[in-house]
């Protein structure tokens, strides 16, 4: 009971912190001060106290995106283990069901983005659909493989199966996995050598240019839930590169917080250290991802 | 032991996929060069120290470590083409046949009838699919310095083969292919030069046709 509380409570209060690790990160490279670590909070509750504008033009679809992209995001975060415990939901195959919420998700966003029927953002949801249907094998694969793994198909036992143990057997292939998935978690939430979120040009921008005509608490649910997406799959990566076990409950929610912001880290230092891909070379990189994905399969499956 | 060779090997398989993706010759000489160090090492990995495998191990981290990357290096100076020809495939083609290639170098390894305490290794697999994915470079790319990575990358993995048999093949026969490799180089090295001097673009498919340069 206690766990559920203080998975719900971390899954709702952590996302926008991620964010605002990052951008730290970011401006400690640059050696600038920054905006303040809670940033993204305040940015939050500026933009839910806002009123909205409608375009004339849009329909229903443009209302519905942003809050079907939050519940889809945030159903999918009920799925995923946090630390060493279970989720609040879980059953046979909920792998599947994680992947396609997500993809539900980004569905509505990209419908939204074609509903304004402006031209920037139809070409916004071309270049999100395309790379994420790159992008969604290499997820879907290495669920296989750690379920393969683990002998199990709901994502609570493939995530919390992977141990020490587990990465002296079959390391080669873990090691691939980690790979893949790190490209996909950068190329998932659109950071930087995918896709850069704090460029204004709406011709180089992915994400961005998708949410241009929303506006008010409509777009906050969006920033919202595009930092809990950053977190669910961070979460998801974590299980696979970083099997840290402990006895005691409390302590594993602390290792599992401190991970998350070390990662948020990590992703900092590759955005500060790395330009943006040229958009021709992402569907390449993707498909390097998917067929280390592959390998890892192969290696497994022989 | 045996399981870091293989996780070495899983690196070797992921340097030929490194080398058919990128567009940069530097990047691919470079790839090449660490793929010959690390095969170069595995001997001394999967047998027990002998005088002859270390001298083995020395030659070959020397010859494609240090020697064949300069001469490639070297080549590649003196011609003043750096544009970018992608290859007959394309890039991403490139990869999905190499790719490809390795998993039918999986499948193919696992029906071959091998020494049972070869069959659980990745050697054999390893090998076939180093020597497709030469082949794949070999075959579709159009500039002559990137082809010869593809020989390379062919030699690699008839090494890697050979690794199953190194402690019952004389030094002589391993120091013999590595001679000839090197011979290979710079025969290859002096062509391009060649090639450099004497046409406006050096890409090979356009040699096909014979006619007078005006």
């Amino acid at each position: 009971m206690i766990d559920l509380l203080i998975h719900l409570v971390l899954i709702i209060l952590i996302p926008p912190l991620l964010p605002g690790v990052i951008n730290r990160t970011k401006a400690a490279f640059a050696g600038r001060t920054g905006a303040p670590l809670l940033q993204p909070y305040y940015d939050l509750y500026r933009l839910l106290r806002k009123g909205t504008v409608f375009s004339r033009t849009t329909t229903w679809v443009f209302r519905a995106g942003p809050l079907v992209t939050l519940a889809a995001t945030l159903a999918a975060a009920l799925f995923i283990p946090l630390g060493n415990h279970a989720p609040p939901l879980s059953f046979n195959g909920d792998m599947l069901l994680f992947v396609y919420l997500l993809a539900l998700g980004r569905f509505f966003t990209t419908a939204a983005a074609l509903d304004t029927g402006s031209s920037f953002e139809g070409m916004g949801a071309a270049r999100e659909v395309t790379f994420s249907c790159l992008a969604e094998p290499v997820l879907l694969i290495t669920l296989l493989v750690l379920s393969r793994l683990s002998g199990s198909l709901s994502l609570a036992g493939i995530l919390t199966h992977s141990s020490t143990t587990l990465w002296l057997a079959s390391g080669a292939s873990l090691i691939l996995l980690v790979a893949g998935l790190f490209m996909v978690l950068l190329a998932e939430n659109c950071r930087i050598p995918f896709d850069d979120p704090t460029t204004h040009l709406e011709l180089t921008m992915i994400h961005e240019v998708l949410v241009l005509d929303h506006s008010g608490p409509a777009f906050g649910m969006i920033t919202y839930g595009a930092a809990l997406k950053l977190s669910i799959l961070s979460a998801l990566f974590l299980h696979v590169a970083l099997p840290l076990r402990d006895a005691d409950p409390y302590l594993d929610w602390l290792v599992f917080v401190i991970s998350m912001i070390l990662l948020a880290v990590v992703i900092g230092v590759v955005e500060s250290c790395m330009a943006r891909l040229r958009l021709t070379r992402v569907p390449q990189m993707l498909l390097a991802a998917c067929v280390m994905a592959a390998f890892a399969m192969v290696l497994v499956v022989r | 032991m045996s399981s870091f060779a293989d996780q070495l090997l899983v690196l070797v398989l992921l340097i030929n996929i490194l080398i058919l993706g990128t567009h940069r010759a530097r990047v691919a000489i470079r790839a090449i060069a660490v793929q010959g160090v690390v095969l170069g090492m595995m001997p001394l990995l999967i047998h027990p120290v002998q005088g002859h495998i270390l001298l083995i191990t020395l030659f070959v981290v020397l010859a494609k470590g240090v020697c064949i990357p300069w001469l490639l290096f070297g080549a590649l100076s003196k011609i003043e083409f750096s544009e970018d020809l992608p290859p007959f495939l394309g890039y991403a083609g490139n990869v999905i046949a190499g790719a490809v290639a390795t998993v039918m170098a999986f499948v193919f390894a696992a029906r071959l009838p091998l020494a049972p305490h070869h069959q659980e290794l990745l050697t054999v697999p390893a090998a076939l699919a180093t020597i497709l994915a030469g082949f794949i470079a070999l075959a579709s790319r159009r500039k002559a310095i990137n082809q010869v990575i593809g020989y390379l990358m062919l030699e690699n993995g008839i090494f890697i083969f050979g690794l199953l048999l190194t402690e019952a093949m004389p030094l002589m026969v391993e120091a013999g292919a590595l001679l000839d490799l090197i011979a290979g180089i710079f025969v290859m090295g002096i062509i391009i030069n060649q090639i450099g001097r004497e046409f406006s673009s050096i890409d090979t498919s356009r040699m096909t046709a014979l006619r007078e340069e005006e």
